[in-house]
């Protein structure tokens, strides 16, 4: 099979005395776009804020189990450190208010205090907007404020961020919810470039979208996993009932 | 049909009341406006500001001493308590428990004091022990008065940066001290300084705990270990005095700190304007 890259196992995770996911076990593979899907409330956003140990940060957070990246507990290591590695988009666009674009692309060089070479830095603005397939829209006013541009502008920006720093896995947490179909597509295009280089774990409420876009889908329903596949077998012969009743649509 | 057309009228009415109602409440604005305008005008032109008052009787004399002080005791009151408000009210608005909880009550309680209290302190803990009446000890009063305001505004600005920001620092593996420093910071800047702008106009026209601290001065002075006058102590000093030419002077200061702190309110209203972020 696949290289495994992530390796999530008997992982629990919850607030206060309320597990909201319960055991979890999935392996991610390098290189693939992995699609988590489920009705709202599931966990999902809780499962890959779990992934960069994000989760962590809200009072009253709780987990048990492990999570393993390259074979590595990531609770082993630093936050600091694992979010290098695993970059994360978000729901809605939250590019730095007080940076211009070119800053906004390169923040997380600049927060993080590492100095660069002016040429670098216009390397890697102009690589990761391209990446982002944003660098035609903005290239002529990277020096205006990120929040000028449109939603859709504004996520892809958060994308060149986030790839800027050449994580291994990118999360992805429904990253065109806010967004209209024609920015939808342009962020489901750019994923497919995207797993050539990068392991991608999107969230999504939206099937279709699931099935256009990833390898493999992991369906989750109220906390727990309830079937993990590659999508094209998943969304022909799902081996259980509710995944057959959610994909067609019978409930959610 | 007819219910509309009361509801109408009573909607009308309403808007009249409230209109006149306002422009009421404007009304003793403007005569003190006027007043000042009115008598301190004639006392101001260049001589004003740069020369220092003179002796009863002898025509002109200006506030340079008390415009060079009133600097003076601004300038030491935001050393003294920019530093320790910006980080107080960073604490307040990062952290939540018993602590911060009692913090903040003494933040209001301190806000509540009178200033001539604060002034006796500052004499007591400064005046006294240096055996003098001084720049710093008035700096410390005023900069006493300002940390509430200053607290307050730094923590209320950082309270309304959304969590979405701190997470996407923390995502790019950023640590929380320079995600604070960084992102949260700039982003509140704009906020920040409106209200410390703010906090300097309350501070510019305090006259009680200056009375035994910064004193006053008729001779320029620009250590800080000895009095300073101030606008609102020249005013108050001169508008007593029984002479005619230094009531016009105390008009004359008087406009000129209405002007100072219009300017400041108008500053503030540009920078808003300016600064503001959208996130
Ligand atoms: N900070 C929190 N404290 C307590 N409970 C929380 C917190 N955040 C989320 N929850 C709860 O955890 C559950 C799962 O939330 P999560 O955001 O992971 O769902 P989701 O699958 O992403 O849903 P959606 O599709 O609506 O985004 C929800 O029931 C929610 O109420
Ligand atoms: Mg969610």
């Amino acid at each position: 099979m696949e290289n495994k890259i992530l390796e999530i196992k008997n992982f629990y995770a919850g607030f206060g005395k309320k597990w909201i996911l319960r055991n979890i076990n999935l392996a991610i593979y390098k290189n693939k776009v992995t699609a988590v899907m489920g009705p709202s409330g599931c966990g999902k956003t809780t499962l890959v804020r779990c992934i960069n140990r994000l989760h962590e940060i809200s009072p009253q957070a709780v987990y048990k189990g492990d999570i393993l990246l390259d074979e590595k507990s990531i609770f082993s290591v630093q936050p600091v450190k694992l979010r290098r590695k695993v970059g994360m988009v978000f729901q809605r666009p939250n590019p730095f208010p007080a940076m211009n674009i070119y800053d906004n692309v390169i923040s997380g060089y600049i927060l993080n205090g590492i100095k660069l070479s002016r040429r670098e830095k216009d390397r890697i603005v102009e690589e990761s907007l391209k990446r982002a397939y944003l660098w035609k829209e903005v290239k002529n006013e990277l020096f205006k404020k990120g929040t000028f541009l449109s939603g859709g502008q504004q996520q892809r920006l958060c994308i060149a961020r986030a790839l800027a720093v050449e994580p291994e896995i990118l999360l992805m947490d429904e990253p065109a919810s806010a967004l209209d179909p024609t920015a939808t597509l342009k962020i489901e295009e750019l994923i497919q470039g995207l797993k050539k280089k990068y392991t991608i774990i999107i969230v999504t409420h939206n099937m279709q979208q699931a099935a256009r876009i990833s390898d493999y889908t992991a369906f989750l329903m109220l906390g727990e996993l309830v079937e993990y596949d590659e999508t094209n077998r998943m969304f022909t012969r799902p081996s259980k009932k509710v995944t057959e009743d959610y994909i067609t649509g019978r409930f959610g | 049909m007819g219910k509309i057309t009361f509801r109408i009228y009573k909607d009308r009415a309403f808007k009249i009341a409230v209109c006149t109602l306002s422009m009421l409440s404007l009304i003793p604005l403007f005569l003190i406006i006027i007043q000042v305008i009115l008598k301190g005008a004639s006392a101001i032109n260049w001589h004003f500001f740069t020369h220092l008052p003179l002796p009863p009787g002898e025509p002109g004399g200006g506030i340079l001493n008390a415009l060079l002080g009133t600097f003076m005791l601004i300038i030491i009151a935001v050393i003294l308590s920019l530093p320790l408000g910006v980080l107080t009210g960073i604490l307040l608005s990062e952290i939540d428990n018993k602590f911060t909880a009692s913090l903040r009550i003494l933040v209001n309680l301190l806000q509540g004091i009178p200033s001539i209290v604060i002034g006796i302190l500052a004499y007591i803990w400064i005046v006294v022990p240096l055996r003098h009446f001084s720049a710093f000890s008035g700096g410390v009063a005023l900069g006493l008065m300002m940390l509430p305001m200053i607290i307050k505004s730094v923590e209320e600005t950082m309270k309304l940066i959304p969590l979405s920001l701190k997470e996407a620092s923390f995502a790019l593996g950023v640590n929380y001290t320079r995600t604070i420093l960084k992102v949260i910071l700039p982003a509140a800047a704009g906020g920040m300084a409106s209200g410390i702008i703010i906090g300097i106009s309350r501070i510019a026209g305090e006259t009680a705990p200056l009375l035994f601290t910064a004193f006053g001065n008729p001779f320029l002075n620009l250590n800080p270990l000895k009095p300073v006058d101030s606008l609102p102590l020249l005013i108050f000093n001169y508008a007593m005095s029984p002479y005619a030419g230094w009531q016009r002077i105390a008009w004359g200061a008087s406009l000129v700190l209405v002007g100072f702190v219009f300017l400041l309110n108008v500053v503030v209203k540009t920078l808003a304007e300016r600064w503001k972020i959208k996130f």
